[in-house]
């Protein structure tokens, strides 16, 4: 019951949180200069035309009555039309949504599962060269730009090994069936096994280069978290007793390590939904971050706010739902 | 025992896995795509061979919609033109109209009654007859603000070409008359030279009237063009399949065209390298000697139709001073920069028009570099030691200017070289395009690219005084000028025409409110089995004529 509590609690409190974000944001868009109007009509715009579609888009209107015109049709549930393509940003946001979540999940199975494995191996064998080693790609990892790591794979593996497909979520002379808009499970409800590994294989690249960054930062989250844990009596305890060296690590110690490992991942999840702009330029992903990128180019208000307040709401979620995982990883851990 | 083993296996299992991710970019991906390759590469290489021709063109961003009358955006027109067409339309490669949609047409001594005899036997992809009927319908849809169909948000492009909308002073079309289902009249207010140039105009397009009143046209796109719309993923892909019914028998000769957006330059040029896709626009003018180079790809050169220039606040000291302003043309050195902007892909340019539009004036010799001339001119408007000035340079790539920043700075040396100290200022693109129209800046840089091939399209936008606060940048009013270029306006004589637009070029050149540096060749790499790929100077074409081995 305390649970739930916590749970509808923190519910509540995003209320706030996304008011007082949706506030933010207005106020920096209304502040830089541009004006969304030019972006429309282009630079060849005559300036009648343009001053006609300012007066049409509400844009001659103070800020702060656009504000409450946009909160209200947000309690509506209505997050607005795009200023460009016309089309309801729900509707809109649906595919690119899936799309980021789809390179997300592949890139954060990437980072958890090659991050924690051997932050766990460094610390176990601690100062031998693989741990060396580890920590040193480890930090060149942290510290490689996105960017880079992207064309050089593309160069390496698809301009001149011709491995895999450098661009897009799939073969545009054979494209995936669209249902869900996640295409791997519309592959596998197509039943399209060839579309599956076409989709996989376009999933790799991205994936690891979106996954870097967070696979080094939880390589030594994993490897300090587990020394800590290591060192403990319990840990000595289960020597004693005779348990084998595997079992030790990866049941008794990880297990008390994983928690600051879960908070780092919620956290970066997060920021690879929204943040993933480089990547899915480079890839021609058509995800949200590109998305949310191209509406601040062309002043597409609505865009900017709705898609931005979406963002905000998948990562308070995605800290919730990491702060319930501590309870089950930690039972000592209580809700109030 | 058991578990010793269990153990061993998975730290070597975890070890691999490590020395995988150790080479994170290297190593996880040679599995899966030994196999992958057998599957991946051949319907790259030969796509002919078994299966439907598909052409895949990359581009930098995706189209905003599919009702062209709404956009002004390149990248909407690329597509739109392949699924419609126009009453008139340009020949392959310049801006010589020539039949489209209307077999031919005939002009009423006054200029003021065009007559066109349409094409017989069309059909809309959705079956219906193209005929008298729908020419009035979008025409009508067009111009008439109270018309069920008229954006809310107006139609950019018609106010421009056609002066407003009906009811307003300077509305060109008066009325759009059905004579009989294959013969349609426009009457005129008034006379309008570059009318029928403005026609063949890609927002133009002639859509079936019962899409229209569905009020998808956005979205499910219905014209009689050699291709049908197939499908559109946001940000991804569009696709066309081939119109079986087109009218020219001869053409499409592809089943289906796939416009894929890859917004990076570098990555959309590693794709048509490994073969993901077949033709490409936006190459990096340094990457376009290595295209060269390489046997299984081919370098096209789009034709000029745009004008890259640097524009004098005239109505700021010092450069209300036309010396000041010569002087700094002389200061520059145009073939140079062609040479390291453009990578060679473009030429000098003289004029605020590109040579390949009639009414050029090649009679007009350019200001060659010539630091001491320039220093002498800036002395005699009483600077001999120079100023200061802000310039503003461009932060993105255009086709016109490609790397704005770099240009400035090449400008800056030798600015300083006559005295003048230029400080560069650059901003995001949206803001930039607002302060430079409103006159907030000294000097700048900025292009433009052509619609109609019409001089009419250079000269009247860029430099007539009616277009400050619009396009006319460097805020330049002539009197003398601009009666020239409205008198060119209303002139239905070709020669006249000429004549005018020579007449002011030479009068724009004198008093140098811009100093025109290039017109640049865009250049498009495609694999080397395209052919038929001729790109229009107008920046968009249909691809009804491409092939691909």
């Amino acid at each position: 019951m305390a649970l739930l509590a916590y749970t509808v609690r923190r519910l509540l409190m995003l209320i706030p949180v996304l008011l007082g974000m949706s506030l933010i944001v207005f106020a920096i868009i209304h502040a830089i200069p541009g004006d969304p109007a030019l972006t429309i009509l282009g630079e060849k715009a005559s300036p009648q035309a343009l001053a006609d579609l300012r007066e049409q888009l509400g844009l001659n209107n103070p800020w702060y009555t656009q504000y409450f015109h946009y909160l209200a049709n947000l309690l509506k549930g209505d997050l607005g039309v795009s200023l460009h393509s016309k089309a309801p940003i729900t509707v809109e946001m649906g595919p690119y949504l899936a799309a980021t979540f789809e390179l997300t999940l592949v890139s954060m199975l990437f980072a958890v599962f090659i991050g924690v494995n051997a932050g766990i191996i460094s610390a176990w064998k601690q100062n031998s060269w693989f741990d060396y080693i580890c920590m040193l790609i480890a930090l060149i990892g942290v510290s490689m730009p996105v960017f880079w790591l992207g064309l050089m794979e593309q160069w390496v593996f698809a301009q001149e090994l011709k491995w895999l497909p450098s661009i897009g979520r799939d073969n545009p002379r054979d494209p995936v069936a669209e249902i869900t808009h996640f295409y791997i499970i519309d592959t596998i409800l197509a039943g399209r096994w060839d579309h599956f590994r076409d989709v996989v294989e376009h999933l790799i690249l991205p994936g690891v280069a979106l996954g870097t960054i967070p696979m080094a930062i939880i390589a030594r989250i994993t490897r300090s978290s587990m020394l800590e844990v290591m060192r403990s009596d319990y840990i000595r305890t289960a020597r004693a007793k005779g348990l084998g060296q595997f079992f030790v690590v990866y049941k008794h110690a990880l297990k008390n390590a994983l928690i600051p490992v879960l908070t780092i991942v919620g956290v970066q999840v997060g920021l690879l939904i929204g943040g993933a702009v480089l990547t899915e330029t480079i890839f021609g992903w058509p995800g949200v971050g590109r998305y949310i990128y191209t509406a601040i180019g062309n002043r597409d208000y609505p865009v900017i706010q709705s898609g931005i307040l979406i963002i905000a709401t998948i990562f308070v979620l995605i800290n919730l739902v990491v702060d319930l995982l501590y309870a089950y990883v930690d039972p000592r851990i209580k809700y109030r | 025992m058991k578990k010793k083993v269990l153990t061993a296996a998975m730290t070597s299992l975890l070890a691999l896995s490590m020395a995988l991710a150790g080479c994170s970019s290297s190593q996880p991906a040679q599995q899966p795509t030994d196999q992958g390759q057998a599957q991946q590469t051949p319907p790259a290489t030969e796509p002919a061979k078994n299966g439907p021709k598909q052409l895949i063109i990359g581009r930098g961003a995706d189209t905003k919609t599919l009702d062209p009358i709404r956009e002004t955006d390149g990248e909407t027109f690329k597509v739109t033109e392949n699924i419609y067409e126009t009453l008139v339309s340009y020949e392959d490669t310049n801006t010589t109209v020539i039949p489209g949609l209307a077999e031919s047409w005939e002009i009423s001594e006054d200029g003021l009654t065009y007559t066109f005899k349409l094409r017989q036997g069309v059909k809309f992809h959705d079956g219906n007859d193209f005929n008298a009927e729908a020419v009035k319908f979008n025409f009508d849809r067009w111009m008439d603000k109270s018309n069920k169909y008229h954006n809310p948000e107006g139609f950019p492009y018609y106010t421009d070409m056609f002066g407003g909308y009906k009811g307003d002073p300077d509305h060109v079309i008066k009325e759009v008359k059905v004579v009989d289902s294959h013969t349609v009249q426009f009457i005129l207010n008034r006379t309008q030279a570059p009318f029928l140039a403005n026609l063949g105009m890609s927002p133009f397009a002639i859509a079936s009237p019962k899409a229209i009143e569905g009020g998808k046209l956005g979205d499910e796109p219905v014209g009689t063009g050699p291709f049908k719309f197939a499908g559109w993923k946001r940000n991804d892909i569009i696709t066309l399949e081939k119109n079986p019914d087109y009218w020219n028998k001869e053409y499409p000769k592809l089943d289906k065209v796939i416009f894929k957006v890859i917004p990076e330059n570098t990555a959309r040029l590693t794709a048509l390298t490994s073969g993901e896709i077949d033709l490409m626009d936006g190459l990096n003018p340094d990457d376009a000697e290595a295209v060269k180079e390489n046997k299984d790809l081919q370098l096209i050169m789009r034709p000029s139709m745009n004008v890259g220039y640097l524009a004098f606040n005239t109505e700021k000291k010092p450069f209300d001073n036309p010396k000041v302003r010569q002087a700094i043309s002389h200061a520059i050195n145009k073939p140079e920069m062609v040479k390291a902007f453009y990578s060679g892909l473009g030429e000098p340019a003289t004029n605020p028009m590109p040579p390949s539009l009639w009414g050029y004036n090649d009679q007009i010799k350019d200001r060659e570099y010539n630091l001491d001339e320039a220093k002498k001119l800036l002395a005699e408007a009483g600077f001999p030691n120079g100023f200061k000035v802000q310039f503003l340079a461009m932060p993105v790539p255009r086709p016109y200017i490609p790397d704005g920043k770099k240009m400035a700075e090449a400008i800056q040396q030798n600015l300083q070289k006559i005295g003048i100290q230029a400080e560069i200022v650059t901003m995001e693109w949206a803001t930039y395009l607002e302060k430079t129209r409103q006159g907030e800046y000294e000097m700048c840089l900025l292009g433009w690219t052509g619609d109609n091939g019409d001089p009419d399209n250079f000269l009247y936008t860029l430099l007539d005084k009616n277009t400050i606060n619009g396009n006319n940048i460097p805020r330049y009013s002539n009197e003398e000028v601009h009666q020239i270029l409205l008198k060119a306006q209303s002139a239905t004589d070709q020669k006249e025409r000429e004549t005018l637009y020579k007449k002011a070029q030479e009068l724009i050149f004198n008093d140098a409110p811009l100093v025109p540096i290039a017109h640049s060749t865009p250049p498009i790499a495609a694999k080397a089995g395209v052919t038929g790929y001729q790109p229009h100077p107008k920046g968009s074409e249909s691809v009804e004529k491409v092939d691909i081995q």
